[in-house]
């Protein structure tokens, strides 16, 4: 039934199943945890897994607005070969995105954990949070947890799971709350690799954190025009009973880049989950985000802002599962769309049978910046309980032209006038970043993204 | 001073403005009144700059600049400013950074320094306590819920601020309650000038209760068909806009000569 029995992928792609096996065959003795009993077997079921899927297309269900069948004709060099070349200058570079910002940062390097640009932090005690690949070396007890998601995998989920050997792993104990965010910053500096990366938070009851992910490019792999680069990345999130968890990922990944991501969390009884995902750089960027209720009373807020020009592809796949009653769920996201840049959204909304007075909420609204760009927003909702409130609804809009003469009626230029619109759109997005600083960072990113728009002020 | 010839302009091929002539002198008031669909607001729109609206035939020069050629944010870097009918929401913006955004426009274009944000916000809560709003609306959205009273305040508190040469209120008074169109007056009054002019366009004869002009007009069909001083307004509250239809009737008496 596979695509990989029926039609094996041809011997000359570049990218395609056949491919990644030989790699995994050469790589899989040395990754990170090799030979860690338990650890070889998933990764083997893993690669099994990747090559019964092979890359997705459009008449899959899930994949119906991002075919990746692209990616059997792209080759990637591994991960971790920066060399000194690539990372000339990477220090002040960490510096700068620091900004002196408090908190716990984890810097990694084409997937690679650097010590060196990770200064510790201080963590109150009950909290760790270390490197994937070291805990790998320790043989921690939450890399089960970490990688339990083999059998059901999506093609790119499976893929990390059969390569990733680095990453972040956050753990809590009972109680224990987090005063400043943990920064997981992973810097691309290779141009052309392929890079998988897996990080696990897990909080115990009554813990709380806020994980900030931003993915960036650096010299090489930044300048426009350089081989395509590819950040296959996995998150799993364990919020346990009464735990809060923000998660926060900002991608600014260089515009050749693809990125898929996915954010996958399990919520105990009473516990809030929290994701924003800002998402403007990359040529294509999945972002697969769902989270489980698995207890009652859970709340979870999906949130997400998109910025994108040229022929650019965003797509948000989310899934919230309201397993149990009581749960509260809200999502919404806001997309900017210029040239011929395609945002995609989709929203499935699961309520179980007997998961009572489950309120859920979807929305998202796409700006249109130009008639060749694209918005599809699909609402998926499957509800088997009675006494439940499910809303949805979607918009696509172009900017407001009586906003835009009542601004410039008042001397502020056209393009400042458009900007200013533009930002007000999805000001109430980035409103609901209660972290402050990551709210700033946040803002300072779309920022950028518009023309002459880092001279804006916002804020007050 | 703002000379206008026979302004022709309209909107989606349809002809409101019919050959307008009007002349306001630096340092005058000028009240323009007129039934609804004269064409009151969209010769406020055309000098604001609208481009949704066409001119097709006419002029409007302002101290010797052809107004028609330049921008909507030009001519307001310029001086002219619109008090809107219909004060636009804009949700995600703050009124302070819209207010700040606006003023450094301003400024910018006359050679002055921007403020920061501290003597913005030292400026801008004398003028707000003038127009009597509350500091919690420069938090908020622009005009984002704002009541009609408090959007337009608002306007006028944006015309104290930017220091116009030529304000032109369109039915600014519209749908006020007595204490706001005070506020309104008030704010008029106040920035009344020998250097300044202003159009003050409106349904009513009330608000001229509070501002008094230097000369009233009154359009009907796209044009002047009347002008006059203070009084004209108070005579037209008592007999009402049929009777300057009535003072046209030769006018209309060619018109039925035709077919």
């Amino acid at each position: 039934m596979s695509a990989a029995t029926l039609a094996p992928a041809a011997p000359q792609a570049l990218g395609g199943v056949d491919a990644w096996l030989s790699r995994h065959r050469m790589l899989s003795p040395s990754l990170p945890g090799a030979g860690l009993p338990g650890l070889d077997a998933m990764r083997q079921q893993a690669i099994a897994r990747f090559a019964q899927l092979g890359w997705p297309s459009s008449r899959l269900e899930n994949w119906r607005h991002t075919s990746l069948l692209f990616l059997e004709q792209q080759a990637f060099g591994p991960g971790s070969t920066a060399t000194p070349a690539t990372t000339a200058g990477l220090d002040r570079y960490v510096e700068q995105l620091r900004a002196g910002e408090e908190g716990h940062w984890l810097v990694f390097v084409d997937g690679r954990f650097s010590a060196a640009l990770s200064p510790p932090g201080e963590l109150p005690p009950g909290a760790e949070a270390i490197s994937l690949a070291r805990a790998l070396q320790v043989g921690d007890a939450s890399l089960a947890a970490a990688f339990a998601d083999v059998e059901q995998a999506e093609a790119p989920v499976a893929l990390n799971a059969a390569f990733a050997g680095d990453g972040a792993v956050i753990t809590l104990e009972q109680g224990v709350v987090l005063p400043a965010p943990v920064h997981l910053v992973f810097i691309a500096t290779v141009a052309g690799a392929a890079t998988h990366v897996r990080n696990f938070v897990g909080a115990a009851a009554g813990a709380q954190a806020t994980v900030m992910e931003h993915f960036v490019a650096f010299g090489e792999a930044a300048a426009a025009g350089g081989d395509s680069s590819l950040t296959n990345t996995v998150t799993r999130v364990d919020v346990g009973r009464d735990a809060r968890i923000t998660h926060l990922k900002l991608q600014q990944e260089s515009t050749d880049a693809v990125h898929l991501g996915s954010i996958d969390a399990v919520q105990a009884a009473g516990s809030c989950f929290a994701s924003h995902s800002l998402s403007f750089g990359a040529r294509l960027a999945r972002h697969d985000i769902g989270t489980r209720f698995a207890g009652e009373h859970c709340e979870a807020l999906l949130n997400g802002v998109y910025h994108i020009d040229g022929k650019r592809h965003v797509d948000h796949h989310t899934r919230i599962d309201h397993a149990q009653p009581r749960g509260v769920s809200r999502e919404y996201y806001r997309g900017i769309l210029d040239d011929a840049a395609r945002g995609v959204f989709t929203g499935r909304i699961h309520v179980a049978q007997g998961a009572m007075r489950t309120d859920a909420v979807q929305r998202t609204d796409s700006l249109l910046l130009s008639p060749r760009a694209e918005a599809d927003a699909r609402p998926e909702l499957e509800i088997y309980a009675d006494d439940v409130k499910c809303g949805h609804g979607a918009t696509v809009g172009q900017l407001d032209e009586e906003g835009l003469f009542y601004l410039r009626s008042r001397g502020l230029d056209e393009g400042e006038a458009r900007n200013l619109l533009t930002y007000a759109f999805v000001a109430d997005v980035l409103g609901r970043i209660d972290c402050e600083p990551l709210r700033r960072r946040a803002e300072a990113a779309l920022r950028s993204r518009l023309p002459g728009g880092a001279a804006m002020e916002v804020g007050w | 001073m703002l000379i206008i010839r026979d302004l022709h302009a309209g909107i989606d091929g349809k002809q409101i403005l019919r050959g307008l002539d009007l002349e306001v002198a630096t340092g005058e008031v000028h009240a323009i009144m007129g039934p609804n669909g004269s064409g009151k607001s969209t010769l406020a729109q055309v000098l604001a700059g609208r481009d949704s609206f066409s001119v097709t035939h006419g002029s409007v020069s302002w101290d010797g600049q052809d107004l028609l050629a330049l921008s909507p944010e030009e001519r307001a870097r310029l001086g002219v400013f619109l008090a809107f009918q219909y004060p636009v929401e804009i949700p995600g913006v703050s009124n302070a950074y819209f207010l700040k955004a606006a003023v450094n426009a301003v400024r910018r274009h006359r050679g002055e320094p921007e403020l920061d944000a501290m003597d913005f916000l030292a400026r801008i809560k004398s003028e707000m306590k003038a127009v009597g709003m509350k500091e919690e609306f420069l938090y908020r959205g622009v005009n984002e819920g704002f009541s009609g009273g408090e959007k337009k305040r608002n306007e006028i508190l944006q015309m104290a601020l930017l220091e116009p040469k030529l304000a032109v209120l369109d039915e600014t008074d519209s749908g006020l309650d007595i204490d706001a169109l005070r506020v309104v007056a008030d704010g008029v009054n106040r920035l009344r000038s020998p250097d300044r002019s202003m159009i003050v366009i409106t349904h009513y004869q009330r608000l001229l209760d509070y501002i008094v002009p230097d000369r009233v007009h009154v359009l009907s069909e796209g044009r002047i068909s009347l002008s006059g001083g203070p009084s004209l307004a108070s005579e037209l509250e008592e007999r009402g806009y049929r009777w300057i239809a009535q003072q046209r009737e030769p006018a209309a008496g060619e018109r039925r000569a035709g077919p």
